[in-house]
């Protein structure tokens, strides 16, 4: 398992390595310039524009400057906001959680239903439920996020007046961080009012981020059980004498999460990409919405230390798929 | 009373071009003990009619049948609970591709233990005890390290041993082997068979064995039944088989045995396929392929005679052309028997 392990870091290597030329080369590749957008309307002089293209090391070539960049990256380093002037990793640490928490919590909306929505479609194949749950989630992988957040937010928030609109948390609470995760810290306070608000405010984005997900799932699932039901060893199942509902759970489930598994890995870079549009539409301070302002702003060391931190974390994430896969695969531990 | 007494079983499938029938008007009747053998092409559904009678068929079929009984319950008017009890435990399976059929995802002994607690019971340490005795029993060397084993670290053969080991674990009075040699070596299918036959001497259950190979046939069974086309044509004991096939189907499966080709450089083979759904004959199912078919074969489908007790299905069944009054009174020319410028004349026993 160690040496499972190990192979699968130094895979990653290789990969890395691209992630951090593409990152750095992303940001150049846009037109538009920090230093002057920094300056705005009133225009800047040629020599504080050149004064300041040393200072921020522009002027150099940009090989150094990337090499700059990497071996900073291996120091841990990846430099100060143009913007803010405090460390990336900082400005990226403090944001992070609440992307995490938004993320999860949309994650286990994407499986609690996708799963069985997918399990039921299976077993009711070409009956009206099937056909139900396979359109909805056709509507559902089809509707443009942003869209279905406005309309979501328009119902809910508007006409019936139930979810907040945005932010994190009711503003009449306040609760020391500690792992920046609200619904955790409000726990551990051991306020549940906030807790609740916390929970209140997490509702609607999480449904709006996890719907993509949750029809991927939701037909993966369904597909991968039709496929397992036709197999010779759950004609065995059955032949044992076996409860139908342990065939379908016990014997055919086992062996279709495995490649549902696969498909929940892929999902998370995915809750990464759509945080981005979901946090602009409820305004939750995540790093979608720092992203978004870091590359408006052409803060290129934020924006390529943000796009670093965000594949790794989705390298980090299929490391982990791919050790689950093994856990519920024997033929790949062994 | 008979152990599993099937009549009329008749298995049709729903499909988007229409109704196909796999399997029609099927009789067996088996007594405890009893070791039968179902004989056939691909595709003349001897699985078919085993899998209905375990109901393991998909959704899409609709199985029919006069009397679906086994040990004089009704297969047919059993709650699917009821059911599930005498299929596995008292009724069980073994198939084709010993490979597939075992779940890849659990370990050997899992799969054992989970038949044994479904309709025996007992403690884990009891099942476990029982599982190692049954893996023992099917001749698989060093139970205790196999019993830890996934089904991809076996090989075909071992793979075939534990569908045996898990198929006998609940003293099954009847056990249905779906060729289960089919897919394995040569060397392991006779070992294989060896053990079918010992672990139904010891336990005394009735075996029902379906092949397609006539060799198999003859060092097994004592009852055969002969199907074609989801018809059953011929039934016998193996002996007067052998001896005196009566279809025409039966006798051309034998000719294209090699101990029975004699000399002959090519062993003869009956031409054409098994018809599906598309390709259905008029008349006897078997016309297109049959040396001795007349036009009244192409014509009138065939019924057994009343009291032919090997109730073939056919106009002519052999070994009656001379007997007064065995032709059907329509069909006035009874079809010449090739003589000695056929092979089969000379290699018929």
């Amino acid at each position: 398992m160690l040496r499972f392990l190990l192979v699968k870091l130094a895979q990653l290597v290789p990969t890395f390595i691209g992630v951090t030329i593409v990152a750095f080369a992303f940001i150049r590749l846009l037109p538009g310039d920090p230093i002057l957008l920094m300056a705005g309307e009133r225009g800047i002089s040629a020599e504080r524009y050149a004064q300041l293209q040393s200072q921020f090391g522009f002027d150099r070539p940009l090989i150094v400057q990337y090499w700059d960049f990497l071996s900073g990256l291996f120091r841990g380093d990846l430099g100060n906001s143009l913007v803010t002037h405090s460390p990336v990793i900082h400005e990226f640490m403090s944001r992070f959680p609440a992307t995490m928490e938004l993320s999860i919590f949309a994650l286990a909306f994407a499986v609690i239903i996708g799963l069985p929505a997918g399990v039921i479609a299976a077993i009711r194949r070409g009956k009206t439920l099937d056909h139900t749950i396979v359109g909805i989630s056709l509507t559902g992988y089809s509707m443009p996020i942003f869209w279905w957040g406005l309309l979501l937010i328009m119902l809910f928030s508007g006409t019936l007046g139930w979810t907040p609109v945005s932010g994190r948390m009711s503003f009449i609470y306040f609760i020391q961080p500690v792992t920046g995760f609200m619904t955790i810290d409000s726990l551990i306070a051991g306020d549940w009012g906030a807790f609740l608000s916390a929970l209140h405010h997490l509702i609607l984005p999480a449904i709006v981020l996890g719907t993509i997900p949750l029809a991927v799932i939701a037909r993966q699932t369904r597909s991968s059980m039709l496929e397992v039901l036709g197999e010779d060893y759950v004609r065995t199942a059955r032949a044992k004498g076996l409860s139908s509902y342990r065939v379908i759970m016990v014997h055919t489930l086992r062996n279709a999460l495995i490649s549902v598994i696969t498909v929940i890995g892929l999902q998370v870079g995915l809750l990464l990409a759509g945080a981005i549009l979901t946090e602009t539409i409820f305004s939750w301070p995540g790093i979608g919405k720092w992203m978004i302002d870091a590359i408006s702003r052409r803060d290129y060391p934020s924006v390529q230390g943000g796009l670093v931190l965000i594949a790794f974390i989705v390298m980090i994430v299929n490391l982990l798929v791919d050790v689950a896969y093994g856990v519920v695969n024997p033929r790949i531990r062994h | 009373m008979a152990l599993l007494d099937i009549e009329g079983l008749s298995v049709r499938f729903q499909t988007s071009s229409g109704l196909f029938t796999a399997v029609e008007d099927v009789d067996i009747r088996v007594d405890r003990g009893e070791v039968w053998s179902i004989v056939g092409e691909s595709g003349s559904g001897k699985s078919v009619s085993m899998l209905a009678t375990m109901g393991l068929l998909p959704w899409t079929a609709q199985v029919t049948a006069n009397r679906l009984e086994f040990d004089g319950q009704d297969l047919q008017r059993l709650s699917s609970r009821q059911r599930r009890r005498i299929v596995g435990g008292e009724m069980s399976m073994i198939f084709q591709e010993p490979m597939t059929s075992l779940n890849p995802c659990f370990t050997v002994g899992t799969q054992i233990d989970e038949m044994i607690k479904q309709h025996k019971g007992g403690s884990r340490k009891e099942r476990h005890e029982r599982a190692l005795e049954l893996l023992a029993q099917v001749g698989i060397p060093d139970p205790a390290r196999r019993i830890k084993a996934y089904p991809h670290q076996l090989s075909g053969g071992m793979s075939q041993r534990v569908m045996i080991a898990m198929a006998i674990s609940c003293d099954p009075r009847l056990l249905i082997a779906d060729e289960p040699t089919t897919a394995l070596d040569v060397t392991i299918q006779a070992q294989i068979l060896e053990l079918l036959l010992k672990l139904q001497e010891e336990t005394g259950m009735a075996l029902i064995l379906i092949t397609h190979d006539m060799g198999v046939v003859a060092e097994t069974a004592k009852h055969v039944i002969v199907q074609y086309a989801g018809r059953q044509v011929e039934k016998q004991e193996v002996k007067s088989l052998f001896a005196n096939p009566r279809h025409p189907y039966t006798e051309a499966l034998l000719s294209a045995l090699p101990e029975r080709a004699g000399d002959k450089d090519r062993l003869p083979t009956i031409p054409g396929v098994v018809p599906g759904q598309h390709d259905r004959p008029t008349g006897c199912l078997f016309n297109p392929r049959c040396q001795y078919a007349t036009d009244h074969c192409h014509e009138v489908e065939p019924v057994a005679a009343p009291d032919d007790p090997a109730r073939t299905l056919c106009h002519y069944p052999l070994g009656e052309a001379d007997a007064a009054g065995a032709t059907p009174d329509d069909a006035p020319n009874p079809p010449p028997r090739p003589e000695s410028t056929d092979h089969r004349s000379e290699v018929r026993p």
